[in-house]
């Protein structure tokens, strides 16, 4: 089985978006290293705005994401409210 | 992070298709042919240049919103760490030779990944591919003026930081590096994308820049750490591009897909050979260790790479023939690498040494089928000698392979004792390689690195002494003429870690740091 991955800076903006992605993928794995997080899953990791929204207080931009994002694997599909990762094989 | 999310009025979808396709014109007074000139001679084939899509959907409106966000950040830590001397919370005064290499083996390589893509992006008819190469083409030269800025700190302090860019242009390992990326932007549009943005973005650079930055932050390297985070949030909008463009050459025609397999073929072997530098960095050159080359390898090429490999098979993409032989490579390369700079270590612009005794044993640890078999008794007799004033600096020079230019330090795949060399004949001359990958680069492009500039003929030639030095000269010493051509000097950027003044100046200054003076 295929593993997809996003990997964030660990800081005060990335704490709210790594709980969310972890409260929305219950199969993901947190592998917390020095300064960073990576977020390991099978096959597919879905990142939702609104779960965001609801730890954050605030209306949240998906592209935010892009200021503390590190690296990720897997084909990418974004919206406006999700931004997923997947390997179709 | 104060950032506003303003309501949008149209989806991202659209926004995305309106400032990109929406943008975009069909001359009239001009031949297409005459305005992308170099489409078509690579032989790939594009019939829906609309098909293309950028899965992040990002608009250079967007994109400029959070590039000056992260600037922002950036420029304020890197400020931060300079007033407050943060570089004397290093772990130790060794970790300073990783970002002389990075400066001047790496830095520079942004700037010419800032002129490909500015290049490629002009070159190609679709708007799509044009708005993400120019985003990318910011970025680069993003990176190399935010490295420059944030590593020029440790030139105040530290040696061998002095002349980066003059360096890269001449020293003999940092060929290595420089002919990488010449080699791609001196190829075609398309060509360069699987290179750069496929083969070395998507599949490679996470083991540049993830576990080494990581490793940056665990050294105490905050600097580094934010210039290479930084760039890294850049890196995922690259990968993504990279992956895309495979994606949209194959689906455009089943003509294309030979001449891709090819590119990542080649280029998947001359990005790991580059990698051989950042192998060593990790295993030997950060005081305290993440996670080891080896296991990146694993994690981020046999893991990731893998699973990446996997989903392009629909399109009859397969693994690149060569990931065989760096799997036999992984127990040795960094190992084989540092022996190498050991030795040369009167040549090179940083400083070498023999790891400590704890540093063998987590070697032994993490290479357990080849370290104490093969190296550490390598390494344990030099510090040996070193003790008896015998430090050994190697005064010959390599053989280096025409291809990847590295020293012939390679031994054969699944013989550690016997080192790999493999022939050519070209015309009327011999070309030497450090295994059939670079060979077979070579064999299919044999005009094309015929034209290397290899360090070490080029010493021979005389093409490497400072203007007016006379070789014949009674008494010439060739190393100390072709260290100043580096503008390198001897005792102070050059040998053994071990008495440098960049180690005596870091003990003073920590020192003055923890007590009154």
């Amino acid at each position: 089985m295929s593993t997809v991955f996003i990997a964030l800076q660990t800081n005060e903006d990335t704490r709210p978006i790594i709980e969310a992605i972890v409260a929305d993928n219950p199969h993901a794995r947190v592998n917390e290293q020095p300064a960073m997080v990576k977020i390991d899953a099978e096959r597919t990791l879905t990142v939702r705005r609104s779960s965001i929204e609801a730890l954050l207080g605030r209306d949240f931009d998906l592209q935010e994401l892009h200021i503390n994002l590190i690296s990720l694997s897997g084909n990418i599909d974004e919206t406006d409210d999700e931004l997923t990762l997947s390997w179709n094989a | 992070m104060d950032m506003q999310a303003t309501k949008k009025k149209l989806g991202l979808k659209e926004r995305y298709q309106v400032m990109t396709r929406g943008l975009d014109w069909e001359p009239s007074y001009q031949k297409k042919e005459d305005i992308y000139p170099y489409v078509a001679y690579e032989g790939i084939k594009i019939h829906d240049w609309d098909k293309w899509e950028d899965p992040f959907r990002l608009t250079m409106d967007a994109y400029w919103k959070y590039q000056a966000e992260k600037e922002r950040k950036l420029y304020a830590i890197i400020d931060a760490y300079a007033q407050n001397n943060g570089h004397l919370n290093v772990t130790d005064a060794r970790y300073l030779n990783t970002v002389k290499l990075f400066l001047t083996g790496v830095s520079p390589l942004e700037y010419m990944a800032h002129r490909g893509f500015a290049h490629a992006g002009r070159q190609f008819p679709g708007a799509g591919p044009r708005v993400a190469c120019l985003m990318q083409s910011l970025d680069e030269i993003r990176h190399a003026q935010t490295q420059i800025h944030a590593l020029s700190n440790y030139n105040k302090h530290y040696n061998g930081l002095h002349d980066f860019r003059h360096m890269h242009d001449r020293v003999w390992y940092l060929s290595v590096p420089k002919s990488f990326f010449d080699d791609a932007v001196t190829a075609g549009p398309f060509e360069f994308m699987v290179a750069i943005g496929f083969s070395f973005e998507y599949v490679l650079t996470n083991l540049l820049f993830v576990p080494f930055v990581s490793g940056a932050a665990y050294n105490g390297d905050m600097s580094t750490m934010t210039f290479g985070f930084s760039a890294q949030s850049d890196e995922a909008r690259h990968m993504t591009l990279g992956l895309e463009v495979i994606k949209f050459i194959l689906e455009q025609d089943p003509d294309n897909l030979p001449i891709v397999q090819r590119w990542i073929d080649k280029w998947t072997w001359r990005g790991y050979r580059v990698l051989t530098l950042v192998a060593m960095m990790m295993d030997y050159m950060l005081p305290k260790r993440t996670m080891s080359w080896k296991e990146a390898w694993e994690v981020y090429f046999e893991e990731n790479g893998g699973a990446l490999f996997k989903d392009l098979a629909r399109y009859g993409i397969t693994m690149p023939k060569c990931a065989e032989t760096i799997a036999l490579e992984k127990d040795h390369l960094s190992h084989q690498a540092w022996g190498t700079f050991y030795n040369y270590g009167a040549a090179a612009a940083f400083h070498t040494w023999v790891p400590e005794k704890e540093e063998l044993d987590w070697l032994a640890s993490k290479y357990p089928d080849s370290f104490d078999k093969h190296y550490r008794p390598r390494l344990e007799y030099w510090r040996e000698q070193a003790a008896k004033g015998n430090r050994f600096y190697n005064k010959t020079l390599p053989m280096l392979c025409q291809t990847c230019q590295i020293p012939m330090l390679f031994t054969e795949p699944g013989d550690p004792t016997k080192i790999c060399y493999r022939e050519v004949d070209y015309k009327d001359n011999k070309y030497h390689f450090c295994s059939d990958h670079c060979k077979e680069i070579f064999e299919h492009e044999p005009e094309k690195y015929i034209q290397s500039w290899l360090p070490v003929h080029q010493i021979y030639q005389g093409n490497c002494f400072p203007e007016g030095t006379d070789p014949t000269a009674e008494g010439f010493d060739p190393l100390a003429a072709v260290l100043q051509y580096y503008h390198l000097e001897f005792g102070r950027d050059n040998l053994d870690f071990e008495g440098s003044e960049d180690q005596k100046n870091f003990d003073a200054w920590r020192g003055m740091a923890t007590k009154n003076a």
